[in-house]
């Protein structure tokens, strides 16, 4: 298939060239090649497929939230041609049977590639070593705790060392739950506000700070999940300075909301780590521009309608992110001027493949045929009732944003393209 | 007219709207120190009080408030209903509006649930306290309270102590009491005030003396003996040494300075006895305020256009 006239972008720069795949790889670029099967994509801008590292796609368990089926679908809606899935689902994927069914589900939905991430402990209680080998064996990338940290500092040295056997990583949710004690958003002004119970940056940071002192004492990579505040950005910072093997993710919620919004008491605006406060929101923008934060995931956690129409205390954690990720990142980080776009690619793909040893990550003659195209000009307005996740809650609903991603092709075959109105 | 469905807290009223409130409530209780207690104003409406949260004097007041106007009423204590069976707030909303509530007054223990129940409800909703968030009735009932002692609530000065970070009443006075012009001052221990409240118009203090210097009114909220076993404090009996109301700190307050508290108070910690039972006390006052302004929301929200 050859693929004319879009602009690609690669590591340095910008430039209009024809893609030809072949076998499921990138067989040629140049400025014109001619031959059969070709589609015009004039207009459009081509990158890398996206790479999302912190996904939940709820199957096994909670299929009402979403499954592997609808989460794909999403993702490829939303540019994504690889993405990572979390452990939390029940059972737990704490053993290479889940490993094993989430790949081969996976497989027959095949729309993108699908890595699950392991639990670090066995149903993610906190006390024993989850089969980190099976799992890995089975087809698992990483190892994650994720909606929770492992409160015992010493499991996680253990867990950290015994992965690294297995060349695997583990990404951490950095919450010290019991400095959180029921809070519900961030402790602030708008907390005090709205009467709903607040929770301090500190309860964020202290569990940064230890992964880094673990990964510092063991020589051992780790990585930081969503992280929201700018005392957590500056301590990554610190660390990378210092030689620390760590690596970090933020979110499109981080960069763009603060908790002002959460004044409405509306739901979707339930997150955890919690949206705070202008200050984080611009540390988060610098820590993209310098580095400091790697790459940039969604944390999609869809929910369903039931799970969000109660109380705030009672609601979800969650966002449904799939399909607002690139829109989101390119209006607020390209057209705000932050990021050009091979950074933005970088962020949304180069970097999560590096992170986590995937194929893929840039456009390249060998590479696997990972391809998201986009229109930049496109201006849309976010509306849930158009998402084809099952989960619908987002705070983002009626916002006005750039870049539609048109067609997403894995392995060079077409999985996405968006229906001419 | 008050020009709302719902009452759900003071941040969402004008100055002009609890203007209103208080004015008609002043009436009202007029009405009620004649003893007049069959008013027509709610003749032929239903009321239900949905309190998911022990109360006995606010559910109290706010049932005699709606039976004094002639008003149907019926008392949910939720903890003993269909919550339990595990009904969520919008099944139970939806099932009292089909049985043709005019009013739901709920109370709450999460910020934010009357706004979801008034979200999904047709029937008014009044807020009788959520969370932490407001209870815009009592702050009303104390600003009455206090409108009856001085001639207008512009300028007073309110001195406002106890456990502030987790009072409804600390905030919806806040909100209700700088909107009418008023100046409020808060003092509690770190652990007992919320962050960024001062933004919100507060003056916090670094002490009772400075709280209480030159105040008009001084307010005591309860201090729970909960918030002692979650660390917040070392024991009742320190608070009251360090932080409790005494006659020896309401010297500092302009002569003839009121005493309130919402209740039920806790006699020796937050206040002393001395000055719950003095003459200048206008605790039981606020009582008596608390059904007059609930007549006033009650009939303010079902009071038809002419």
């Amino acid at each position: 298939m050859i693929f004319k006239n879009a602009d690609v972008v690669f590591a340095d720069g910008v430039k209009k060239a024809d893609i030809r795949t072949e076998g499921g790889k990138i067989a040629e670029i140049a400025p014109s090649i001619k031959g059969a099967d070709a589609i015009d994509c004039k207009g459009l801008t081509v990158f890398p497929g996206f790479i999302d590292l912190h996904v939940h796609l709820r199957e096994p368990g909670f299929e009402k939230k979403e499954n592997i089926e609808s989460g794909c679908r999403a993702a490829v809606k939303g540019g994504f041609t690889q993405i990572c899935c979390m452990p939390n689902t029940n059972p737990v994927t704490d053993n290479k049977v889940v490993v094993t069914y989430i790949k081969a589900r996976a497989k027959e939905v095949d729309l993108c590639k699908v890595h699950p991430v392991g639990a670090i402990t066995k149903g993610q209680e906190g006390k024993e070593l989850a089969a980190i080998g099976a799992m890995k064996a089975a087809g698992a990338v990483a190892l994650s705790e994720d909606g929770k940290s492992v409160p015992d500092t010493k499991i996680m040295a253990l867990a950290m060392q015994y992965a690294s056997d297995f060349g695997l990583k583990c990404l951490c949710h950095c919450e010290d739950a019991g400095l959180v004690d029921g809070g519900v958003v961030n402790e602030g002004y708008y907390s005090t506000l709205t009467g709903l119970k607040g929770s301090i940056r500190a309860a964020e940071d202290i569990v940064i700070a230890r992964e880094i002192c673990l990964a510092e004492s063991l020589e051992l990579p780790v990585h930081i999940c969503h992280v929201s505040t700018y005392s957590g950005v500056q301590l990554i910072r610190e660390a990378k300075a210092r030689g620390v093997a760590v690596t970090a993710e933020t979110c499109p919620h981080y960069f763009t909301l603060t908790d002002e919004v959460i004044a409405s008491f509306d739901t979707d605006t339930k997150v955890n780590p919690p949206l705070r406060e202008e200050k984080d929101r611009l540390a988060i923008v610098e820590g993209l521009k310098d580095g400091t934060l790697d790459c940039i995931v969604t944390d999609h956690a869809p929910h369903h309608e039931d799970d969000k129409n109660v109380e705030y205390n009672l609601a979800a954690f969650g966002i449904s992110g799939l399909e607002t990720s690139f829109a989101l990142s390119y209006t607020m980080l390209v057209r705000g001027g932050v990021l050009g776009l091979p950074a933005l690619a970088e962020k949304m793909s180069g970097a999560p493949a590096r992170i986590l040893s995937l194929e893929g990550g840039e456009i390249a003659v060998g590479k696997p045929a990972d391809l998201t195209f986009a229109d930049l000009n496109e201006e849309w307005t976010v509306d849930p009732a158009e998402f084809v996740s099952k989960g619908k809650n987002t705070p983002f609903a009626g916002r006005k944003v750039f870049g539609r991603v048109k067609m997403t092709v894995v392995d060079g075959k077409i999985k996405y393209e968006e229906k001419r109105k | 007219m008050l020009n709302r469905k719902d009452v759900l807290g003071l941040y969402d009223l004008s100055a002009e709207e609890i203007d209103e409130i208080l004015t008609v409530a002043a009436s009202m209780k007029k009405l009620l120190r004649q003893n007049i207690k069959k008013l027509p104003h709610l003749q032929g409406k239903s009321v239900t009080t949905l309190f998911y949260e022990n109360s006995t004097r606010t559910r109290c007041s706010f049932e005699l408030a709606a039976k004094y106007m002639g008003a149907h009423v019926v008392n949910i204590a939720a903890e003993s209903s269909s919550v339990k069976k595990g009904e969520t707030l919008v099944d139970t909303g939806k099932t009292l509006d089909a049985m043709k509530n005019d009013v739901i007054i709920i109370r709450h223990p999460m910020g934010g649930a009357p706004r979801l129940l008034a979200k999904t409800v047709k029937a008014h909703v009044v807020n009788a306290g959520d969370g932490m968030n407001e209870h815009p009735s009592q702050a009303l009932l104390d600003m009455l309270t206090m409108r009856e002692n001085f001639p207008s609530l512009e300028g007073l000065e309110v001195a406002i102590l106890g456990d502030i970070k987790h009072s409804r009443v600390a905030k919806s006075n806040l909100f209700g009491l700088t909107k009418m012009g008023a100046c409020v001052r808060m003092y509690a221990p770190k652990t007992l005030i919320p962050k960024d409240i001062d933004k919100m118009g507060a003056k916090v203090c670094s002490s009772r003396e400075e709280a209480v210097e030159g105040a008009d009114v001084v307010m005591g909220l309860r201090i729970q003996l909960e918030r002692q076993h979650g660390g917040l404090f070392p024991s009742l009996g320190e608070y009251a040494k360090f932080y409790g109301v005494n006659e020896d700190v309401m010297k500092y307050a302009k002569p003839g300075a009121l005493v309130m508290h919402p209740g039920p108070v806790n006699r020796g910690v937050e206040l002393t006895s001395a000055l719950i039972d003095g003459n200048t006390s206008r605790i039981e006052e606020q009582v008596l305020s608390g059904i007059a302004v609930r007549m006033a929301i009650l009939f303010l929200l079902t009071k038809e256009a002419i």
